[in-house]
């Protein structure tokens, strides 16, 4: 059987309830999901594709959460890194509910300040906060702005 | 200036937080109490900590002086290592607890954002007296109140000296200069210009920045010249720090053809860049700017405690 003629779901297999987020830039999955909290140790039951043929942007990475709805705050984290992104809330195999993310106004807790003085990297028990301009991530403790290589300052 | 949203309590932590109307109004509150300077009563029985925790004898002794003329008590914090700070108790804990012994707290830190923090903690006014490279608002104050006793703070030609990189009283100044419509004249060794940063931001903000090879080419032009100290470390070696100061020296004979109005700021504290001759010149304000510190600073204390 050629790729093209592959039924739908069958690279993962589909969730009875849950979140499908799909249309992920490629390579970028595992970073999604660290920027939803998810890892290893956490208790949802995830299914991962990378690098899956897409008509849209040629290709794709799509996760799979069971038994997890997320919310629309959550989501819209990923906005930095999967900006074409859908979320599709699923509810007895069906999509129950489906939106884009758009980038949040302000970025709290996902990326850390690349100014080591900034007093949001010491001890304090405060998160990170950003402020989401077009020009890149302005800190809101300090001001410094980051503009280049912002994935590889999420927490 | 910013309004915690939950408590209504204002807080004085960056320039960048306030409209020019509210720069007016308290430069105009100075104005009013530099008329009658002496002791007032407006902080009679507050009590104001000033949380210090690093160095700086003129900003802790100006802010002291400045409560004590409104009739206020200082309790302080001098240094990191007389705190609980050294127990390894965080700065949120801190504000938090200091919060309920003072009426308002004026906070130095060495840590960028420090007071930003510190007015989510508390539960009085915080005062943002310098976090480490960041802001210094009451400083930038002082500068504008200096230049609005000679001038209007409208469409001046001002021109900026030294450091311009790592020297935040000259960021700070040019940021609220931008609600006046000012020219910026910049003037700074390789490697030591204004960030791109804040050129961009300056531009986006309709101010106009030109930048010059030497002070001789601009400074008859200009009605405000802000000098800062270069500091020997910024440079690769002795030579090339010599050579660069020298250039940059301010003398009377390089005044010679000045505008009338024209006059010269510094932070403090200088190391060569003013000859000493300079001082005796009506255009040195750098003493008068620094005497500024306590109007200014008690418009400040007065305007978060008593018009709450």
């Amino acid at each position: 059987m050629s790729e093209e003629e592959q039924p739908k779901g069958l690279r993962i297999s589909p969730i009875r309830d849950g979140t499908v987020i799909d249309h992920i830039s490629a390579g970028e999955a595992i970073n999604v999901l660290k920027i939803l909290g998810i890892t290893g140790t956490t208790d949802e039951e995830l299914s991962i594709a990378t690098n899956v043929n897409s008509g849209l942007t040629g290709r794709k990475d799509i996760v799979k959460i069971s038994n997890r709805e997320l919310r629309k705050e959550e989501v819209d984290r990923i906005a930095l890194i999967a900006p074409g992104a859908t979320i599709n809330i699923i509810r007895d195999y069906h999509v129950a509910d489906k939106k884009g993310v758009e980038i949040p106004d302000t970025l709290t807790g996902v990326v850390r300040c690349t100014n080591p003085a900034c007093i949001s990297n010491s001890n304090e028990p405060i998160e990170s906060r950003f402020e989401v301009l077009p020009e890149g991530l302005h800190c809101l403790y300090c001001d410094t702005l980051i503009s280049r290589d912002i994935t590889s300052h999420i927490i | 200036m910013i309004t915690s949203r939950d408590s209504g309590i204002r807080h004085i932590i960056s320039i960048k937080d306030f409209s020019k109307e509210e720069i007016d109004t308290l430069l105009d509150k100075a104005e009013k109490i530099r008329s009658v300077l002496g002791i007032e009563h407006s902080l009679d029985g507050r009590i104001v900590a000033m949380l210090f925790f690093e160095p700086s004898t003129r900003t802790r002794m100006s802010f002291t002086s400045a409560l004590a003329r409104l009739g206020g008590t200082p309790i302080t914090i001098d240094s990191v290592e007389g705190s609980s700070i050294c127990k390894g108790e965080t700065l949120a804990d801190t504000i938090r607890v200091v919060s309920g012994y003072v009426d308002a707290i004026v906070l130095r830190h060495p840590r960028d954002g420090a007071a930003r923090l510190a007015s989510e903690f508390a539960s009085v006014p915080v005062i943002n007296a310098g976090d480490g490279a960041g802001q210094h608002p009451s400083q930038t104050l002082l500068d504008l109140y200096t230049i609005r006793q000679s001038m209007p703070l409208e469409k001046i030609e001002i021109g900026m000296l030294g450091d311009l990189r790592y020297g935040r009283t000259a960021h700070s100044l040019a940021y609220a200069l931008s609600h006046y419509n000012a020219t910026l004249h910049t003037l700074a060794p390789a490697g030591l210009e204004l960030p791109e940063g804040l050129t961009a931001e300056l531009r986006d903000r309709g101010m106009k920045i030109v930048e010059h090879e030497s002070l001789e080419e601009i400074v008859n032009d200009l009605d405000v010249l802000y000098v800062t100290r270069l500091q020997r470390e910024r440079f690769p070696d002795s030579a090339s720090f010599t050579n660069v100061a020298q250039s940059y020296r301010i003398t009377p004979e390089l005044l010679s053809g000045i505008k009338e109005n024209f006059i010269i700021l510094h932070p403090l504290p200088r190391a060569g860049e003013i000859d000493p001759r300079v001082d005796a010149l009506p255009c040195a304000r750098y003493f008068q700017q620094a005497r500024n510190g306590i109007p200014v600073r008690m418009a400040m204390l007065h305007e978060v405690i008593c018009d709450e």
